[in-house]
């Protein structure tokens, strides 16, 4: 028994050790050499949306009703959204499947929501078509052979269908320039080797005729043909701005969306109220912690400063593991950390107790803490497994419909609660039983410092 | 000794009022806005927008433009100070979210946006199907808990009937003050207020369950008490430790409430008052169901109810 204490304490020790390492806020990461391997990773807490600001936009595959869409377009959908995310520069986006055909995306920092949603709405369908000897203007929307998309918006429709000659599959890169004497931004794209050979014979066989390049069904600009183009290089001249440019090049990058998506849902916060939330919440949540900590002294005595250390470590514990795992901490996910903190009490609060209920009934001291730890173990056990269901439950409910508020709660209460089990119970005990070894018997007539 | 069981129709009194409250509560509802509780556009589909001005602000003003552009339904109300205001409007696209706060910073001088939430009809009517769905599972959950729970005891099921009676009482309390807020301050319920009551839900049953064990281990310690002396030991000692556990977790939230952001204010609000609740009907309606039922004394107990609700 003696041995297993020592051994139980010195593990506490190296585990608080850890824990406090990976917990302070200026950690820097680990950074392994293991011959050939390298292990590198910054260890931080990842804040959420409403703490940092942000939008988040939860978007559906807008297919006619009774039509289905496939996994694997879905897939496709989830990538090629990632990419146009990160190339708007978002820092530790999140974008991710709900469902069979919807797409979460997180973007931090977002200061414009409208340029961030036509960016990853929009499916970037782009097509080079054949207008024979038509000319129409800039925005015109037009049908073509090329049917896969429906039009986003309803503006007069072109009674004619033109043939498409190539789409935006065909194209190897694409990037924004700027006109050396206007300064106005153009876009220069690069075919393929099949796009080109297409391009080659197209431009050869039709020149003096028009060759609409249209963006979702919309008409960007409508050259003619002066000469064959054999390289597969060319440009994309409209009148747009710089934003718009580079909105476009994002979408013919990443390639088309083989379904279009439509806004179901836009939450944003701006990044102030976040800033003012982390600020409220550390002091919110160091308040309740020292109120916690003094009335466990207080009322506890000894045994309530032992629990204290325990909670202490508990703390540490937890938020080593949000900032490890990672757990994206939200506000409802502080209030879920809070609460699991009550939790971590209420379990020692159980044990001490019982403890005391046997110390009254005269029992020795070693006997009465034993006895304090085994008997109200059910009980804890109990409540915790029901905070469990309801964590279950808060979570499936959450992840159902994309409320990560909901499942921010859910996932740090339930960790909270997890981790409790180990700090209330076996790092309390075995502070317990270490502090009545050392002091021994002589504690027995220092009732009030146990607090009975 | 504190005679606590004895009181025990007083006990049935005070929570009988309460359930009629809550019942009117929600009817007064019903009869103003439509529904039981003030839905969010969580539920209902809608957009929201929380704009802080760099002066002051009357809400009537802005009432006033926002039915001049044709949001003759727009909701607006004023929060943290005056400067604040959180315009509630039916379904905005981003483009038009960003009109209108173009419209409100033409009108009425510099501001920022705090948050600006949109939700469509479809996502409204699923959360409100995922809440249903999440209640009736938590229901069972904890139905299937109790069971386990109190499977050694004899009659298992008056004591899980105690547990799921006092679960009703308490989301029917809850529901009822969420309505009385809804109605006097305008607080609408969201996912959050539902994450509230499951969470809530959860931790009285558990509450229930603390105390019921001790009965259950009392009524073999104690074999030869009588069962009232029996239960109101048990009560005793419970109350110790519900009193001991609610204060740490009521500081915590009590501190949140104080101190923390208005973001999740009304979402630790309902909680406190459900733990509150949780605790008090533990002790205060399930025991003293339970008592009634192992003593057979329903007619009995309804005599003595009419008492004083005449007096």
């Amino acid at each position: 028994m003696r041995q297993h204490d020592g051994r139980l304490l010195i593990l506490i020790v190296i585990v608080t050790a850890l824990a406090a390492w990976v917990a302070w806020p200026g950690n820097p990461g680990i950074d392994i050499k293991l011959g050939e391997r390298n292990i590198t990773r910054d260890i931080r807490l990842q804040l959420g949306l409403d703490l940092q600001g942000g939008m988040q936009v939860l978007m559906k595959a807008d297919v006619p009703e009774g039509q289905t869409v496939d996994a694997d377009a879905m897939e496709a959908v989830r990538r090629i959204i990632e990419n146009r995310v990160d190339g708007l520069g978002v820092t530790e986006p999140v974008v991710q499947s709900v469902g069979t055909d919807r797409i979460l995306v997180e973007m931090p920092g977002i200061d414009d929501p409208q340029k961030a949603i036509d960016t990853l709405k929009e499916t970037g369908l782009l097509e080079f078509v054949d207008m024979g000897d038509t000319f129409l203007p800039e925005g015109t929307i037009v049908q073509t052979d090329y049917l896969s998309v429906e039009p986003s918006e309803t503006v007069t429709e072109t009674a004619t269908v033109y043939p498409t000659v190539l789409t935006g599959r065909n194209l190897k890169t694409a990037q924004v320039n700027f006109d050396q004497t206007t300064g106005q931004p153009f876009i220069a794209f690069e075919l393929d080797a099949e796009g080109a050979a297409i391009f080659a014979e197209h431009t050869a066989a039709n020149i003096n005729r028009y060759l609409a390049i249209v963006l979702d069904n919309q008409v960007i600009s409508c050259p003619v043909i002066r000469s064959a183009i054999p390289d597969g290089k060319g440009v994309i001249e409209g009148s747009f701005t710089l934003e718009e440019a580079q909105s476009v090049v994002l979408q013919l990058r990443y390639g088309a969306l083989p379904v279009p998506l439509s806004v179901m849902e836009t939450r944003g916060v701006g990044a102030s109220l976040g800033e003012e939330s982390v600020d409220k919440s550390v002091r919110a949540g160091v308040i309740g912690l020292v109120i916690v900590l003094l009335f466990m002294l207080v009322y506890y005595r000894l045994p309530g400063a032992l629990a204290d250390l325990a909670l202490i470590i508990y703390a540490l514990i937890t938020l080593a593991l949000y900032k490890l795992i990672p757990v994206t901490l939200t506000l409802p996910g502080i209030a879920g950390f809070l609460l699991s903190v009550g939790m971590a009490v209420d379990a020692n609060i159980l044990i001490f107790e019982r403890m005391r209920e046997e110390m009254r009934q005269g029992r020795e001291l070693g006997r009465a803490v034993d006895a304090g730890f085994r008997r109200a173990w059910t009980s804890i056990l109990d409540s915790n497994v029901s905070v469990w269901i309801t964590c279950a439950i808060l979570w499936i409910f959450g992840n159902s419909f994309g409320a990560n508020m909901v499942k921010g709660f859910a996932v740090t209460l339930a960790l909270g609660v997890a981790i409790s089990m180990f700090t209330a119970i076996t790092v309390s005990r075995t502070f317990v039983r270490f502090a009545f070894r050392v002091f021994g018997e002589r504690l027995r007539d220092k009732r009030w410092l146990l607090g009975i | 000794m504190f005679t606590l069981i004895q009181k025990r129709p007083w006990y049935f009194m005070i929570s009988a009022t309460l359930i009629a409250l809550s019942i009117i509560a929600m009817i007064a509802s019903t009869a103003t806005i439509g529904t039981p509780l003030r839905l969010s556009i969580d539920f209902t589909g809608g957009s929201l927008l929380e704009v802080t001005f760099d002066a002051e602000i009357a809400p009537e003003d802005i009432r006033a433009m926002l039915f001049d552009r044709g949001f003759e339904e727009a909701s607006v109300k004023t929060v943290g100070g005056g400067r604040s205001v959180v315009i509630r409007t039916k379904e905005l696209s981003v483009e038009e979210i960003e009109a209108l706060k173009n419209d409100l910073v033409e009108t009425f001088g510099e501001a920022t946006v705090q948050r600006s939430e949109t939700v469509g009809p479809t996502i409204g009517r699923e959360t409100t199907r995922a809440a249903v769905y999440a209640i009736l599972a938590a229901g069972v959950a904890i139905l299937a808990f109790v069971a386990i729970a109190f499977r050694k005891v004899p009659n298992p099921i008056r004591y899980g009937t105690c547990a799921i009676a006092k679960m009703f009482h308490d989301v029917i309390i809850l529901m009822g003050i969420a309505s009385f807020l809804g109605l006097v301050f305008n607080w609408e319920v969201d996912a959050l207020f539902l994450t509230a009551v499951v969470t809530v839900v959860g931790f009285s049953v558990q509450d229930v369950i603390v105390v019921f064990d001790r009965i259950r281990e009392n009524s073999t310690r104690h074999r030869n008490e009588p069962y009232e002396t029996m239960i109101n030991r048990s009560l005793l000692e419970t109350l110790h430790r519900s009193l001991a556990t609610q204060l740490n977790s009521q500081f915590v939230m009590l501190a949140i409430i104080l101190f923390g952001g208005a973001t999740i204010r009304q979402f630790i609000v309902i909680m406190l008052i459900g733990m509150v609740t949780g605790t008090y009907s533990s002790l205060f309606f399930a025991v003293p169901l339970l008592v009634v039922w192992e003593r057979n004394e329903w007619s009995h107990m309804f005599k003595r109810r009419a008492q004083p609700s005449t007096a």
